[in-house]
Parts: structure tokens; C-alpha cells; sequence
């Protein structure tokens, strides 16, 4: 398989602006996959719940595997 | 020759009972679970007599184990496809019938979904007006409280312990990178960096090696030994590492992937290849913290290696074992898709894992909640992001953010509807469900290995099913069609 052989990275140090900035190097597909989710999120407000940090802070689940 | 990894996923959902001041889970599991069950058939009692969850794989048993989670006033339903739902400690699990290969699991993992949504619409009918029950498939509560998604693969009890985990821990610990749910934040303190987004759902919450622990000092591999089969023959690898996954081909890789590494310990065919990592409980976490999936993790024999390179070594081998023993363990075709996927899916991590988004759910949900981010000008730590990622879990179809994303389906909405019901064709799923859809006024208890009927005069008769592969529609579907009654099945399981 030597052409995957060529795509395998090398391995490296993690970066300090890898660790703050999370993002996977930006890519071709990445413009047009963010243009996808605009429509989603145009209307995602109607669906998300109305007090985000109630619900987050409420969201309590004791006594689990 | 590997045995048939008969598989199946137990899944514990989180629970919110909403309108109301302080909400009691157990009650609210309770009543979730009798909403459903008595809108849709008599319920049948499940059966502990064979529960051991205090066995230990490594050959010894817990002293005075009594099973932790055994508390049998709770409720605890057999579902007619084989299924069993039921509380555990503090939520609904719903734990799938046993299925022959990866794809069926799927099919009847998504099943539960959906009778946990019908469940949800059923407790509205018998809730005050102004009160609701929401179920939540994920792993977290982001307050540092974990519940399981567990993984269950049928062994060969021949196989040496050891060798089981020396292989699949370093399987366990990489394969994060396409079975991560994805996860804002981190609910331990690394007295790292900040961690805005990890692959992982559960990752944060293992803390030793190998260990019999489910709630608490969660080990990596869970030494759980209780077959539910003939405990001479088999045993069950009880996973617990693994996140809850919404998309499709995430579970199906998740479970195809690992039994096939499960084939080939059981066939010992790992020969010189030993990817031992050197400190395993801090790999789980450096690669769930890894968005780069560069980061590399050093071996117990000192080379250092990514987890994407330890899946191209494991994926390698997987295509030469196809070749030299047949895929027959995994099922002949899913095994060649499963591993056609899973090189198709290891290659898009290497260049793009962006693409990744119809596939995978970390991907999906980062790609969501950083694009909502960026668009509102948020900082990672702000609410509505955790809230983003609570909701996308979210099992009812209306709220739910995955179901809004276009992710890849395995199997179409008819046929999980069907599996709501109708259990699996080839296992003892099968034997069990058709029996309860004809006769559960005639069953007294069912679990796992057994059914108990109760015929009203005699005794009460159990009919033991310690081969999970036995009681299959193919053995059994000509015997059931000739059996009117449960009296003329008993006779005839005994003549």
C-alpha cells in the first residue's frame, strides 16, 4: 500500500496553538461544509433549548456504570 | 477457528424528569419503562437465578460478591424482540438482544432508540399535565458523573485472559479516533491546557488497567466473568470503555472492528505484532484530547507510535487474516464491509477527518457546535455549546441535533421500526422473543439463558439456552409452527 504509506503523517509534538485552537488543519471540503451547516444553523435557535445554562446546569445524573 | 461473535450493546440513557422541583430518577426510569411496556404487551419478569457479576474473569470471585445492580424491585421487562429493559442503578438501560454480526446490532441498537422514544411519549400520557420525561443518549452529565455504554462479544473460554488483554487494550485506546462521540470540555483536571473539544465521551473517567469495577475506578478492560452461556465453552468480553454513538457507522465499525480484533486473538494471530502502550490509563486520554490525531503514544518496548498508526497496524493484519482464515467469525460479508469501511475510514483520518461528518460522531458534533461557535463569536466554555452537546443526544426526534444532521444510514427506518418487535433470526434472541410474542401469559421469568414457564398446574419448568447459537429461527421456526400451546412445545423440546 504504498501510496497510503505516503499520506501517513509523521508523528509530532503536539502544538501550544493545537491545544487552544482545536481545529484539524482547515481543508478544501471545509468552506463548503460550513456553507452546509449555515442553513442548519439559520434555523437551529427554534430547536435549542430556550436557557442553556439552566438546562446544562440542571442536566445532573447520579449513579451510573 | 474463531467462534461466532455473537455481540450486543447495553446502553444506560440519561434521565430528566421535567416540571417538577426535585425529580427522583429511579421513579422516573420506573415509570418510563411501565409506560411503555403495558402500552405494548404483558410484561415478563426478568429472572436472576444465573446473575453473577461479582465473577472475575482472572479466575476468582469477589468475597460475598452480590451483584450491585441486581435489585430486583425494580422494574425489568423482556421485550418480544429478545430485548430486556429495565433500570439500572439510576437510569433506563435497554440492553439489545444477542445479534450474530455487526450490522444486526446496529439495527437493534437504533431499535432501542426508539422504543426509548415511544417510551417518552407514553409517560406523557400518565404524567401530570405540565410534566415530561427526556431521555438522553449519551454518557456524561458534564459534573463528573459517567453511565455506560457497554459492549458484550462472546469468547472462547479456551482462550488465556492475558492474551485477550494485551491485544485489545491497545485496540480499546485507539480506536477512539472514529468510536468517539465527541465531548465539550473535559470533567477532570489535566493541570494541562484547557481541553475545548475531546474525541471521547468516557475517556475522562478511566482510571486503572484491567479491573472488575464498572461505577467507579473504571478499568480500561473489565474482567466481568459471566458468560450468561455454558460457562465451560464461552465467555463474554464485557467492554465498558466504549462512548454511546448516535451515528450508524460509528457503532457498526465500533462493533465490527473489535470483534474482528476478537477473532484474531481468539486464532492467536497476532504472531510479533504487540502494541502494549507503556502507560495505557494516560494514552486513553492524550488520545481524546488529540484533535490533530498526531499525537505520538510510546510503547511498553520504548517505539512511540499515533493511535492512527496503531489502527493502519491492526487494520493490516485484519486484511490478512481475511485472507488466510475467512471472515466466518464476523460474518463472511459483513467482515469484508466492515474492513472495506474501516481502511476507507482510516484513510479520510489521515487526510481529512473533517470529511468524516456524515460518518462519525465526533466529527459531526464538532463540526456543528465550532460552527455555531464561530458564527455567535462564543468562547468554548460558554453554556450553549454544553448545552449543544447535551442536546445532540437527545432521543426524541423533534429536539434531537443529530437527527437534523444528514448522517449515513445503514439500515432503513422500516426495518428498525420492525426490530421494535421482532427479534433477530440467528441467535437464541430469536427462540426467546417468538416465545413471548405467542405465549407470555405462559412465562413466568426469562432472562438471558433461560426461559420459566408457567403452565399452571406443574411446576414451574425452565427451559435452559446456554448455546447462544441454538434456538435460531432456522432450528426452531418449524418446531414453534407445529406447537399450538406451551404445553405441546415443552412436550416436544422433551420428546
Amino acid at each position: 500500500m504504498p501510496e497510503r504509506e505516503q499520506k501517513r503523517r509523521q508523528p509530532s509534538q503536539r502544538q501550544q496553538e493545537e491545544v487552544e485552537e482545536p481545529a484539524p488543519a482547515p481543508s478544501k471540503q471545509g468552506e463548503k461544509i460550513k456553507a452546509e451547516l449555515d442553513e442548519l444553523l439559520d434555523e437551529i435557535d427554534e430547536v435549542l433549548e430556550e436557557n442553556a445554562e439552566d438546562f446544562v446546569r440542571n442536566y445532573v445524573q447520579k449513579g451510573g456504570q | 477457528m474463531a467462534i461466532r461473535k455473537v455481540c450486543g450493546i447495553e446502553t444506560e440513557y440519561g434521565i430528566v424528569l421535567r416540571g417538577v422541583g426535585e425529580s427522583n430518577p429511579v421513579t422516573a426510569s420506573s415509570l418510563l419503562i411501565n409506560a411503555y411496556v403495558s402500552q405494548q404487551q404483558r410484561k415478563v419478569e426478568w429472572d436472576f437465578e444465573d446473575e453473577s457479576p461479582g465473577r472475575d474473569a482472572r479466575g476468582f470471585a469477589r468475597e460475598g460478591a452480590m451483584a450491585p445492580e441486581v435489585e430486583t424491585h425494580l422494574v425489568n421487562a423482556v421485550l418480544t424482540n429478545g430485548a430486556r429493559y429495565y433500570v439500572d442503578h439510576a437510569h433506563p438501560e435497554f440492553s439489545t438482544p444477542e445479534c450474530a454480526e455487526a450490522r444486526e446490532c446496529v439495527l437493534y441498537d437504533k431499535a432501542g432508540e426508539r422504543i426509548l422514544a415511544r417510551s417518552m411519549q407514553a409517560a406523557l400520557q400518565v404524567l401530570p399535565p405540565g410534566q415530561d420525561i427526556v431521555v438522553y443518549k449519551n454518557n456524561s452529565d458534564r459534573k463528573g458523573n459517567s453511565y455506560g455504554t457497554h459492549e458484550n462479544y462472546l469468547m472462547d473460554r479456551a482462550v488465556p485472559f492475558g492474551r485477550i488483554v494485551q491485544h485489545v487494550m491497545p485496540h480499546f485506546i485507539s480506536r477512539q479516533i472514529y468510536t468517539g462521540a465527541g465531548k465539550v470540555g473535559s470533567e477532570v483536571l489535566t493541570g494541562d491546557s484547557q481541553i475545548p473539544f475531546q474525541l471521547s465521551q468516557r475517556a475522562d473517567f478511566f482510571e486503572e488497567e484491567v479491573g472488575l469495577e464498572t461505577t467507579l475506578k473504571r478499568p480500561i478492560v473489565n474482567t466481568r466473568d459471566e458468560p450468561h452461556a455454558d460457562a465451560q465453552k464461552y465467555r463474554r468480553l464485557h467492554v465498558i470503555v466504549g462512548d454511546a454513538n448516535m451515528a450508524e457507522i460509528a457503532t457498526y465499525l465500533k462493533v465490527g472492528v473489535t470483534a474482528l480484533v476478537l477473532a484474531m486473538i481468539e486464532d492467536d494471530y497476532f504472531g510479533d505484532l504487540d502494541l502494549t502502550l507503556a502507560a495505557p490509563v494516560q494514552a486513553i486520554r492524550k488520545v481524546s484530547y488529540d484533535l490533530s490525531l498526531s499525537v505520538p503514544l510510546e510503547l511498553a518496548d520504548g517505539r512511540s507510535m499515533t493511535a492512527l498508526a496503531m489502527q493502519w497496524e491492526l487494520l493490516d493484519l485484519a486484511k490478512k487474516y481475511a485472507e488466510d482464515r475467512g471472515l466466518e467469525a464476523v460474518d463472511d460479508e459483513v467482515g469484508r464491509d466492515v474492513l472495506e469501511r474501516w481502511e476507507a475510514t482510516l484513510s479520510a483520518l489521515e487526510v481529512d477527518p473533517m470529511s468524516l461528518s456524515r460518518e462519525l460522531d465526533w466529527v459531526a458534533k464538532y463540526q456543528l457546535i465550532d460552527a455555531y461557535r464561530d458564527r455567535h463569536g462564543l468562547e468554548w466554555d460558554d453554556s450553549k455549546l454544553a448545552a449543544m452537546d447535551l442536546q445532540y443526544h437527545d432521543v426524541r426526534p423533534a429536539k434531537s441535533l443529530f437527527a437534523r444532521l444528514d448522517t449515513e444510514h445503514l439500515v432503513s427506518p422500516e426495518a428498525v421500526d420492525a426490530a421494535t418487535t421482532e427479534p433477530p433470526p440467528d441467535t437464541r434472541a430469536y427462540f426467546r422473543g417468538r416465545c413471548l410474542q405467542r405465549w407470555a401469559s405462559s412465562i413466568a421469568a426469562a432472562n438471558w439463558d433461560s426461559l420459566v414457564f408457567d403452565l399452571g398446574s406443574d411446576p414451574l419448568r425452565r427451559v435452559p439456552m446456554m448455546e447462544p447459537l441454538r434456538g435460531t429461527a432456522a432450528h426452531v421456526d418449524t418446531l414453534l409452527k407445529g406447537c399450538s400451546t406451551p404445553a405441546e412445545l415443552l412436550a416436544a423440546l422433551e420428546s
